[in-house]
């Protein structure tokens, strides 16, 4: 197994109170795989890459339980020198939003060099070869003379092709992908989704993509893990959780969505608002917005039980999964 | 020009060649103008009382600057836009402070259009300051309460602010502020597309809601085209300044006949797994030209994969194409392209026979 988190817990500590932002967060990539970490925002899923990639910021955030294996070995034990030669050459991420995250003062040509002096110690000059040689796999049209350009002189979806040449550049085997294409538009979302799997394909990388989009997520993801305040409340092969929902919130959240080939009347609403991370309901922390809530989901907290009968290792944080799946 | 009469009577708003230009200037002491931004470009399209129209478009197609002009907020440099008859963009004074409260708008983002030093009733009230003679001054925070309740929200909120609401609340409130002035049309640019997908259901279903009990003409501009698609009785897809296909919503999602309407259709991504292996995806080249340099006669041809000849010498109007003229099917809609086709590429609801080994759906 490339990536497997086990039991991760992080909290952040504010004026308020500590908020628990991952509450056990298990789940795995392979070579090659792509996982599809599903979530609104709060529920935790980019809390848990930030901790993958050691880039989570700490203070206020606290990592409190938890493994974190890559190839095995526990990141969460190494050093931070040691942390930092496995980011960037062994795993990278894509960010939601690359003109924030580019330097705006440097040339592309001059960020994407820099992979290659300071973890591969080139020369400026190979460097920046290597960088048109990059622009040019993402398909960055006329890389050779663009290379100088500074990032506000590209478009949106050049931008973010950038951002995945700089995640490419030392080719690494696991790519975190954090709303790659949210602020993007479908013609180009659909431009840059394809080449990110075609490049999965050629190197064989693992992608765990994290998005809020139930449409992105169908198009291209192996497995899917849906997120909700903090926790995974349901894990399976992505054909499996579309025919039939193991968890009553992955449910709520196929039927809310309208869809392109469908008009249909009124669109079912998941009742009442996500948690406040502060102060989650005990129990199931879905219990307040749930339709199938019993007595039971208000006190206990349920375990991610194994989903039989219903696609391999498949897994539901819910009581009542058997019902769920019957409908 | 093509006429797109809504069904049921005379349209409530009726836009004809509508354009929004601005400038370029060069110079500090002498401003010369030296080419123009041009934002809209001809737009027209009616409004029936009690429809929905759609605009769908990707950023910077000037959907959002046709939302401003309906309501005022931008001056038209050219076009008419008649409300009830009335050609509004030529009103000024007490005219048009008296058609203004017939239209009003939801924003986009709920959270910088709501001023955050002012309470919910306040905000809400705020049109009556203008318009007092819609609410009496005694009555008003009663009327603000009932908006409250109408919109789903707690009419004991009155006195709270902004940041003590989610994202989906406040977005209710700025729907409780278009309500305010009883308007007949409201224009929605972006209206849940800040909001997180479960919330995005429950604002949805309450504009259907109000649609009815208020009997308001919508006009919905989004970029997601399936929510547009759920609420809208006509859909208009903008691209580069212009509307460049429309018609109602089976006609545009089942039966498009413009290649950018195709291409813009095939690349939304469906919520099923089992639709990408058996769906075709036209993937557009490159990215939308400036709209300070609009491509000679066609403005999509730059990116379509028909173009030919022909488009780049002749502007295409927006009309049913020669075709489809004599066909009453659902490809006989307005489309501006010379080489109309009609092409099928969001998979129909049924999956295709040829496929043995499927299980029925189970999804309701």
């Amino acid at each position: 197994m490339l990536l497997e988190v086990r039991d991760l817990h992080v909290e952040f500590r504010t004026r308020d109170g500590v908020a628990n932002a991952v509450n056990g967060v298990t789940y795995s990539v392979d070579e090659g795989e792509t996982l599809a970490v599903l979530g609104e925002s709060g529920s935790g899923k980019s809390v848990t890459a930030q901790a993958v990639m050691g880039i989570l910021d700490t203070p206020p955030g606290k990592i409190t339980a938890g493994e974190i294996l890559f190839r095995g070995q526990d990141l969460l034990k190494f050093k931070e020198e040691e942390r930092r030669k496995v980011r960037g050459a062994q795993m990278a991420m894509i960010f939601q939003d690359a003109l924030s995250s580019l330097n705006p003062v440097l040339s592309v040509g001059a960020q994407l060099g820099e992979m290659f002096t300071v973890h591969r110690g080139m020369s400026r000059k190979d460097a920046k070869a290597k960088a048109v040689e990059l622009m040019d796999r993402v398909r960055i049209p006329g890389a050779a003379s663009r290379v100088g350009d500074y990032p506000h002189q590209f478009s949106g979806g050049m931008r973010q092709r950038i951002m995945i040449a700089m995640a490419l550049a030392l080719e690494p085997a696991l790519i975190i992908a954090d709303e790659p294409t949210t602020a993007l538009d479908v013609t180009v979302q659909a431009q840059v989704m394809d080449l990110l799997a075609e490049l999965q394909r050629e190197l064989d990388m693992g992608l765990i993509l994290i998005t809020h989009d139930l449409g992105v997520v169908a198009d291209v993801a192996d497995r899917i893990a849906v997120m909700y305040a903090g926790r995974i409340v349901e894990s399976a092969q992505v054909h499996d959780i579309y025919k039939a929902p193991a968890h009553p919130y992955t449910k709520g959240l196929l039927e809310s969505i309208p869809r392109l080939d469908q008009k249909g009347k009124e669109l079912y609403a998941i009742k009442g608002l996500p948690p406040n991370l502060l102060h989650i309901p005990p129990g199931c922390a879905f219990n307040p917005r749930c339709p199938m809530a019993q007595d039971v989901c208000r006190t206990d907290v349920p375990p991610l039980y194994e989903v039989t009968g219903a696609g391999p290792d498949r897994r539901s944080a819910c009581h009542f999964w058997r019902e769920c799946l019957d409908g | 020009m093509a006429e797109m009469n809504a069904p049921g009577g005379e349209p409530i708003l009726r836009v004809r060649g509508l354009v929004k230009y601005y400038p370029l200037t060069q110079g500090i002491l002498f401003r010369k103008q030296v080419g123009a931004v041009k934002a809209v470009d001809g737009v027209d399209f009616d409004l029936g009382a009690g429809e929905t129209l759609g605009i769908v478009g990707e950023s910077g197609c000037g959907k959002s600057t046709v939302a401003r002009m309906l309501v005022n907020l931008e001056r038209p440099t050219a076009g008419e836009i008649r409300y009830k008859g009335e050609d509004i963009t030529r009103l000024s004074g007490r005219a048009l402070k008296a058609v203004r409260r017939n239209i009003q708008m939801v924003f986009q983002d709920p959270y910088t259009s709501l001023n955050p030093r002012m309470t919910v009733g306040d905000i809400i009230g705020e049109p009556y300051e203008i318009h007092p003679e819609v609410a009496p001054k005694g009555d008003r925070r009663r009327q603000v309460q009932d908006l409250l309740d109408v919109v789903g929200l707690n009419p004991e909120y009155i006195n709270r602010y902004p940041h003590q609401f989610s994202g989906g609340q406040r977005q209710r409130i700025g729907i409780a502020r278009g309500l305010a002035l009883r308007p007949e049309i409201i224009v929605a640019d972006e209206p849940v597309s800040a909001l997180d997908v479960s919330v995005q259901a429950q604002v949805i279903n309450l504009m259907d809601r109000l649609q009815s009990e208020f009997h308001l003409s919508y006009v919905f501009i989004a970029h997601d085209l399936s929510i547009v698609r759920h609420i809208s009785d006509r859909v208009g897809v903008m691209y580069l300044g212009r509307i460049v296909e429309t018609g109602r919503d089976a006609e545009i999602y089942d039966h498009p006949t413009h290649p950018y309407t195709q291409a813009l259709l095939s690349a939304v991504p469906v919520p099923d797994p089992e639709a990408r292996e058996h769906r075709e995806r036209i993937i557009l080249y490159g990215d939308v030209p400036s709209p300070a340099h609009i491509p000679s006669g066609c403005r999509f041809r730059t990116r379509c994969w028909k173009a030919r000849e022909r488009c780049a010498l002749e502007v295409p109007l927006l009309a049913v194409p020669a075709e489809f003229r004599y066909e009453s099917g659902p490809a006989a809609h307005d489309s501006a392209c010379h080489f109309a086709e009609e092409k099928q590429v969001v998979p129909p609801e049924e999956p295709p026979e040829e496929r043995p080994e499927e299980r029925p759906e189970e999804r309701k």
